[in-house]
């Protein structure tokens, strides 16, 4: 029986690394479980639950979703003429396992039905669905819009919402582009009005919106139309209806699974969740820190399928008498690959570990009666640190994993030659799946400006010195350690040189500094994993040998101060092509 | 409900080696499997089976019921019904059913079937991979006195009592009709059988037989002797919890059953396997036959001769 979580050797080597049972601790400590009767004895006892669901995600993935990708990817969904969509019927399939193994309230509280898992074991679970199918993930994925709701919703749409959502019986959508709002989503313009009952309609056109054919609905919108900017903004909750149709369903590069919807409101019912104004700056911000994790997890599986590809092509395609993994070149390819996996999935485990971190010690500040003053304080002081480190690794896990995502599908298609170029091979959906990862839940390049913020105001100085902590005894460990202090030190003197040179550099230098800052992160999660496993120490040292002449090379561009990309813009850009 | 007519089914499974990976030591010198030398895994046609059931208590309601024989150990299956949302495990027992071949298992199985009592369906796999058979379902429904219906693609409805089934007959299908109660064998393209559901296998993951919780038992009676300490219940109160928490699978023997020892175990079996041997078919060139009567004429004489017809 193929099951992509008991298959895959990292993800098994990290489920046992990190400090689950710590994680089961905060994540059980006072959660709301109703009269659940599948609840953990223990801390340990969860920690086997979470292998369990896993274990099932697993078998869903590879014995279920993963031979309908092909078929899913060539058919995708349709449009219907009432302006509904209906998904593949093989999609129809997968959503309706998924939902018959419970899997679809993975970290909502169980009151609703759900398995209060925590955002590792949930980001664990998306990578591993999206290795069977990229596509997959975007509905898979979509849980963050329940866990919005049951993090900033009333208890009356909380109850009613939520445990539908437990059941598989809805999906939801988070609606938030506009034509004319991508990137800047404070220029959303779809207009939200009530009548003289104080009831809230929605009027206007929602773009790019994926499973906006789904049943439930969070759409943001402009309540205060007097307020141009963000602050403008509200979040609302709305059913699928006639009032709301499908327009167009977008033709894509890739992950056909996924329905991209045009949606047209037309005075639809809804309801305001929480307050008004806080659409966008606090409810969506969440939203999308979580679905920026979701994202790079996407990108970890679409990565992970595309190498597991390649390594094979690798060793059974022979030419000049040998397999061609023989071949300096293709070896070098192929174990660049995996490293490059194992150095991302390292981050963006760590960067769920603090989310979960940040969320339990939200939820347990918010518990807190307000005699306890010193608790109040002792969290509130927690807070501000996690929200800080979570602030700076969410972006640069979503920007350095699906880059990462991005340079392994397309060496993969490099590795299978002139058969990776052909559809008979899986390797171009995983280039065409892969390519989306860099561009949705924002660019890497807004990831690059969240995370630049980071490295230049002392969280990265703090978080490194933290990781600086650990002693290794291993010989070759402390050597590389050494090394990373280092590069910290010429990554802050980049920083420092930066400080003094204006918004427009710092915008400009943010790949260079950022990427520098990365290496010195992932070097020490590596030596972290390689101080319990002989590989990983061997794992720890190429990532490390081969990214250090790169760091030094993006520091010292940063210290160049080259300013001609805006200097000599027109210069260097030539005129706009006139036909085009 | 108006016409809402629940089901109680039975559903047969079975926990057999895994015949992928057969080694030597697969067959003991007495001819029978060698359980000890392979993995075990829960026989996939029963869980096409299992799938069958659970998709009629979807549409109708009811309650299912998953049986199975063998050691303690073939508690994984029963647990493996429960996690994907069977009502109700029973396992039979019993040393003296060691060695059952297909006659005295479906014995055995059809005085459970009894003993379970009102039931309108039983569900079993067409075939078992350790022994290839497909006798067992078809005896028990001789034994029971019902009505059998073989190679199940798809239950079309059930009414008034009555099950029209479609049958996979080779190259096409038939539609039959059958009173209640009936059993059913089924073929393994008739369905996808679901995953486990999470919560369910939380929730079962600690279900035991009442020999596995004796078993564990006496170990933790073992450790409890290094650390004195250590204060334990007695096992009846152990027993007592698991059964009212709903986690004590049902264990019967076979007097339990009702049944008659010397139609059970290696008594009850005719059976008798003198070895068991892996055959790769290969090729040996062809012979091309005229599209002609006279072509026909000739394959079917020596297909007669060689004995693969008639």
């Amino acid at each position: 029986m193929p099951n992509f979580f008991l298959d895959n050797s990292d993800i098994q080597f990290l489920f046992d690394h990190v400090d689950l049972e710590e994680l089961a601790r905060i994540q059980e400590a006072g959660a709301e479980n109703g009269d659940a009767d599948y609840v953990p004895l223990d801390e340990a006892d969860a920690v086997d639950d979470y292998r369990g669901i896993l274990g099932i995600v697993g078998q869903v993935a590879a014995e279920t979703i993963a031979p309908s990708a092909e078929r899913v990817d060539a058919e995708g969904n349709t449009l219907n003429e009432d302006g509904t969509v209906t998904l593949h019927p093989l999609v129809r399939e997968n959503l309706k396992q998924l939902a018959q193994a419970d899997l679809t309230g993975f970290t909502l509280p169980r009151n609703y039905g759900g398995l209060n898992c925590p955002n590792l074991i949930y980001t664990m679970a998306t990578e591993i669905i999206s290795r069977a199918d990229g596509s997959m993930m975007n509905l898979f994925g979509l849980q963050g819009i329940a866990e919005t709701i049951n993090a900033f919703a009333g208890k009356e749409i909380k109850d009613e919402v939520l445990p539908r959502f437990a059941r598989g019986e809805v999906t939801g959508a988070m609606v938030l582009t506009e034509p004319d709002a991508g990137s800047d989503l404070q220029a959303v313009r779809l207009r939200a009005y009530q009548d003289g009952g104080g009831n809230w309609f929605l009027s206007g056109v929602k773009r790019f919106i994926t499973n906006g054919c789904g049943d439930i609905l969070l759409t943001m919108a402009r309540s205060e139309p007097e307020i141009a900017d963000g602050r403008g903004l509200s979040l609302f909750i709305s059913e699928r209806s006639e009032k709301v149709k499908v327009r167009h369903l977008e033709d894509k590069l890739g992950i056909h699974g996924s329905p991209t919807c045009e949606l047209v409101y037309q005075d639809t019912p809804a309801r305001l969740i929480g307050r008004r104004k806080l659409g966008l700056t606090t409810y969506v911000l969440s939203l999308m820190n979580g679905a920026r994790v979701s994202i790079a997890a996407q990108s970890l599986g679409i990565a992970e399928s595309a190498y597991r590809l390649a390594r094979t092509y690798a060793h059974t395609r022979q030419q000049f008498g040998g397999p061609i993994e023989r071949l300096p070149a293709v070896a070098e390819m192929v174990t660049d690959m995996q490293i490059a996996i194992e150095a991302a999935r390292a981050l963006t485990y760590e960067t769920s570990r603090v989310c979960d971190r940040q969320n339990n010690n939200l939820r347990m500040l918010q518990a807190i009666p307000e005699a306890d003053g010193d608790e109040k304080m002792r969290r509130t002081k927690l807070r501000i640190q996690h929200k800080r480190l979570a602030g700076m690794l969410t972006p640069m896990s979503k920007y350095y994993t699906s880059e990462m995502c991005v340079r392994v599908a397309g060496t993969a298609v490099q590795v299978l030659g002139g058969s990776g170029y052909m559809k008979d091979y899986a390797a171009q959906r995983h280039l065409r799946d892969a390519r989306i990862t860099t561009i949705y839940e924002g660019t890497s390049q807004l990831q690059i400006v969240a995370a630049v913020r980071g490295v230049t105001s002392g969280v990265f100085k703090t978080y490194c010195e933290q990781l600086e902590e650990n002693q290794h005894n291993d010989p070759l460990l402390a050597e590389l350690k050494e090394k990373l202090v280092a590069c910290k030190e010429q990554v802050l003197e980049a920083v420092a040189f930066l400080k003094g040179k204006g918004t427009a550099y710092l915008d400009l230098s943010g790949r260079q500094i950022v990427d520098a800052a990365i290496v010195v992160i992932v070097g020490h999660l590596l030596l972290g994993q390689g101080a319990t496993n002989d590989r990983k120490k061997r794992v720890a040292r190429r990532l490390i040998e081969s990214q250090l002449p790169v760091l030094h090379m993006n520091c010292q561009h940063v210290l160049s101060g080259d300013t001609s990309p805006l200097d000599e813009y027109d210069l260097l850009a030539e005129p706009v092509p006139a036909n085009e | 409900m108006v016409g809402f007519v629940p089901y109680r089914s039975i559903v047969c499974v079975k926990q057999v080696p895994d015949t992928a990976n057969v080694t030597a030591e697969a067959m003991k010198e007495d001819g029978t499997v060698n359980r000890a030398a392979l993995p075990t895994v829960f026989n996939p046609e029963d869980l096409h089976a299992l799938e069958a059931a659970l998709e009629l208590r979807d549409a109708h309601g009811g309650m299912v019921t998953a049986l199975s024989m063998g050691p303690p150990k073939a508690a994984d299956v029963l647990r493996e019904c429960l996690y994907r949302g069977a009502d109700r495990g029973i396992l039979i027992t019993d040393r003296r059913a060691a060695a059952s071949d297909t006659l005295a298992t479906s014995y055995i199985l059809s005085q459970a079937i009894r003993k379970i009592g009102d039931y309108d369906f039983v569900f079993c796999g067409r075939q078992a991979i350790d022994g290839d058979t497909a006798q067992v379902g078809p005896q028990c429904a001789e034994k029971l006195g019902i009505t059998q219906v073989t190679y199940l693609e798809r239950i079309v409805d059930v009414s008034d009592g009555v099950v029209r089934i479609r049958r996979n007959i080779g190259l096409g299908w038939e539609l039959v009709e059958a009173s209640l109660p009936v059993l059913v064998t089924v073929l393994e393209t008739a369905n996808r059988p679901r995953p486990r559901a999470a919560k369910r296998m939380i929730r079962f993951k600690r279900a035991r037989v009442r020999s596995e919780l004796a078993g564990e038992f006496r170990k933790q009676m073992a450790e409890a002797k290094a650390e004195p300490e250590m204060p334990g219940a007695p096992f009846g109160q152990i027993a007592e919890w698991f059964d009212e928490s709903g986690l004590l699978i049902d264990q019967w023997s076979l007097e339990e059953i009702g049944a008659d020892l010397a139609r059970c175990g290696l008594p009850g079996s005719p059976t008798k396997v003198h070895r068991i041997q892996a055959i790769v078919l290969t090729k040996e060139g062809y012979t091309q036959v005229a599209a002609s009567n006279e072509g026909i004429r000739r394959l079917v004489h020596e297909l007669v001769v060689d004995r693969t017809l008639g």
